[in-house]
């Protein structure tokens, strides 16, 4: 059975990892060989196609580095240097999770008290939830700009701005899938609420929030993912001195495509490790939830 | 209460306090000393269509006088736009904000219709812009924090030019040939893909996990690689468009249900003809999910891109630059082209989907 499951699930994945990986070592040969023959090989004079081989992996400053020495970039920025250090790609990544978990934190707690106040408040249900709902096909990262000049001239500066554009990404995705999960109980659960004469509160702890949570964490898997990409993009405008965002701006500068891409590298893991944090937490969540509808309370 | 109604909580109780302090501020309004020729009579207007609102309209004649007079409300709420915070404008400014709590809960409050759920929201939005534009004025927030919405109008009027230029770099040519290219081969790889489970349940994973990579971050080496221009931002557009469109073209795919499937093989229908009048149309509504996500992400793409480097055209260029030269009104101007357009596409695709999905339970029942 488990050799069943392994070749259904594990082998597609890893052949196509495979043929990725092949894939990027052609390209990176291809991509790279011209500025190679020009720049390193055509001065020393003769050379051999392994020469060309060997050289086009091993570039300085290549077009498309290999995934090995992405490796190694990534590995001497977590390994060689304090951590403290500019150099130290966890300081980065400290820096931009710290920013997308505050971000994140703020925002779904806006989401939802705002999402349990449209559920309550006609006005505001008529009035708001169509803006909230328009506002998603507005590209927000635009805003991000004059936010950080904003805050930068009320005396805000560093991790404020950054947490704010997070805060302000992670804000719409929660809301409206909370309403939509607040709104999900049947109207014949909530007329048995009624009848048992269940305060509005009641309603809202014990049929309502629980009926919502199906909808609220693949809304904060969004939302968390929202609030990575905010906080990088939040470091590109202002020099940022520490931030995944602002090594890829300084890498950037000094074309320095091996660091874009292990810090590219890093924020994918980064984002990884967050998503992940929620799923195992909707898995938590759900297990406790599961043989409970005789107790009270969450 | 003798209707069940579980939804909405009762008005009913929430309606008193409210309408007593609209009550109490506008008469403080009217008794607080007020100057100039237009004061008098925009006080009066406001009285006027603060009791339209606190009386519950019900039927269409009272509802559409009550709407008049609040139009003339706010006709006069303009006209009476204030300089400089004076004394009594605090009691004039308490006055107006109950006049515009209470006219959009009154307006929520107005049986459903075609009209009274569109009316709702663009009154409140036009609320949020006065207010807006009042509290600019009265509280004298320099321009560089938040510009009143006045200035942003006046400065996408002055450089329409600029703007269109840059409407051009960015939408006409990065989104609309990236966001074309990206969500084509999505649809089109998906679509070959499905023919290959194998391919399938190993692409899928690795597509899945793009969800949760800061995509964007791929525009410096975009850029590196694509140069300046368009090309660039169309890459990059490609990149974030692409994964999503070939998920939702899986999803789609797969949503044939068994029964149909069977009833097209029945009829002896291959491959293609299974694919072309079954299954296809059947994944059109997930593909179209794809589309709209893809049309606010494709914006994103460009705008972020062209924070990286671009030709001195573009959206994201001139919110960039002009954000670092402290000319917020026109950084403001291209964020309002840039939410235009993004509600444009949305809107354009939604009717798209409209046309070609209407045989679809979502829409069959309006």
């Amino acid at each position: 059975m488990s050799t069943d499951a392994l070749h259904r699930r594990v082998l597609p994945v890893m052949v196509v990892g495979a043929v990725i990986l092949v894939l990027w070592y052609a390209a990176a040969i291809g991509l790279n060989a011209p500025g190679t023959i020009e720049r390193v090989l055509a001065p020393q004079g003769a050379w051999t196609w392994t020469d060309l081989l060997r050289a086009t992996l091993a570039m300085q400053r290549p077009v498309l580095p290999a995934p090995h020495q992405i490796a190694a970039d990534l590995w001497s920025g977590l390994v060689d240097w304090p951590v403290d250090s500019p150099r130290s790609l966890w300081l980065h990544t400290g820096v931009t999770g710290e920013a997308t978990l505050l971000g994140f934190a703020a925002g779904a707690l806006l989401g939802m008290l705002l999402a349990a106040a449209i559920v309550h408040s006609r006005t505001l249900e008529r009035a708001l939830l169509p803006w909230v709902v328009a506002s998603q096909t507005i590209p927000v990262l635009a805003v991000a700009p004059i936010v950080m000049v904003i805050l930068g001239s009320l005396g805000f500066e560093g991790l404020m701005p950054k947490v704010v554009i997070a805060t302000y990404l992670c804000f719409f995705p929660v809301t409206v899938a909370m309403v939509q999960g607040l709104r999900a109980p049947q109207r014949l659960e909530l007329e048995l609420m009624h009848t048992y004469a269940a305060s509005r509160a009641h309603t809202f702890w014990m049929l309502r929030l629980p009926a919502s949570l199906p909808f609220l964490f693949p809304a904060l898997r969004v939302s968390m993912a929202a609030g990575l990409v905010g906080a990088i993009v939040a470091e590109l405008p202002t020099g940022a001195q520490a931030g995944l965002g602002a090594r890829l701006l300084t890498s950037s500068y000094y074309g320095n495509t091996v660091a874009i891409w292990s810090a590219l590298v890093m924020a994918s893991v980064l984002g990884l490790v967050l998503t992940g944090a929620i799923t195992l937490l909707e898995k938590a969540v759900l297990r406790r939830m599961r043989p409970a509808p005789s107790r009270s309370g969450a | 209460m003798n209707t069940l109604n579980l939804s909405t909580p009762s008005p009913a109780g929430l309606r008193r306090p409210g309408s007593l302090a609209a009550v109490l501020a506008l008469a403080l309004t009217v008794l607080a000393p007020s100057q100039g020729l237009l004061r008098p009579l925009a006080d009066g207007l406001l009285l006027l269509a603060a009791l339209a609102a606190l009386r519950p309209a019900s039927g269409p004649v009272r509802g559409a006088l009550s709407l008049g007079l609040i139009a003339a409300a706010a006709v006069a709420l303009f006209l009476a736009l204030p300089t400089p915070l004076q004394g009594g404008d605090g009691l004039r400014l308490l006055a107006i904000l109950a006049l515009a709590q209470c006219s959009v809960r009154q307006l929520a409050e107005q049986p459903d219709s075609r009209w009274s759920g569109p009316a709702t929201a663009g009154l409140f939005g036009l609320w949020l812009l006065y207010l807006w534009e009042l509290g600019v004025t009265v509280f004298e927030v320099p321009r560089v924090l938040l510009p009143a919405p006045s200035l942003i109008v006046q400065a996408l009027w002055d450089n329409t030019a600029t703007l269109g230029g840059d409407f051009v770099q960015t939408v006409l040519k990065s989104v609309l040939i990236g966001y074309l290219l990206g969500n084509g081969l999505g649809v089109l790889t998906g679509i070959a893909i499905d023919r290959a489970p194998f391919l399938q349940r190993g692409l899928q994973p690795v597509a899945a996990l793009t969800s949760t990579v800061p995509l964007v971050g791929v525009a410096p080496i975009a850029v590196m690689w694509f140069g300046f221009y368009w090309p660039s931002k169309a890459a990059v557009i490609v990149l974030m468009t692409f994964f999503p469109a070939l998920i939702n073209t899986l999803a789609g795919l797969e949503a044939a249900g068994k029964l149909e499937r069977e009833l097209m093989h029945s009829y002896a229908a291959g491959y293609r003809r299974t694919l072309l009048w079954l299954r296809l149309p059947t994944a059109l509504p997930h593909i179209f999910g794809a589309l709209k996500v893809n049309a606010t992400l494709s914006l994103i793409g460009a705008i972020v891109a062209e924070f990286f480097g671009s030709p001195t055209a573009g959206l994201g260029f001139r919110i960039s630059t002009e954000a670092a030269r402290m000319n917020m009104p026109l950084v403001w101007a291209a964020i309002v082209v840039a939410a235009l357009t993004g509600s444009g596409l949305y809107a354009l695709l939604s009717r798209l989907e409209r046309r070609v999905n209407f045989w679809h339970p979502a829409f069959r029942s309006r």
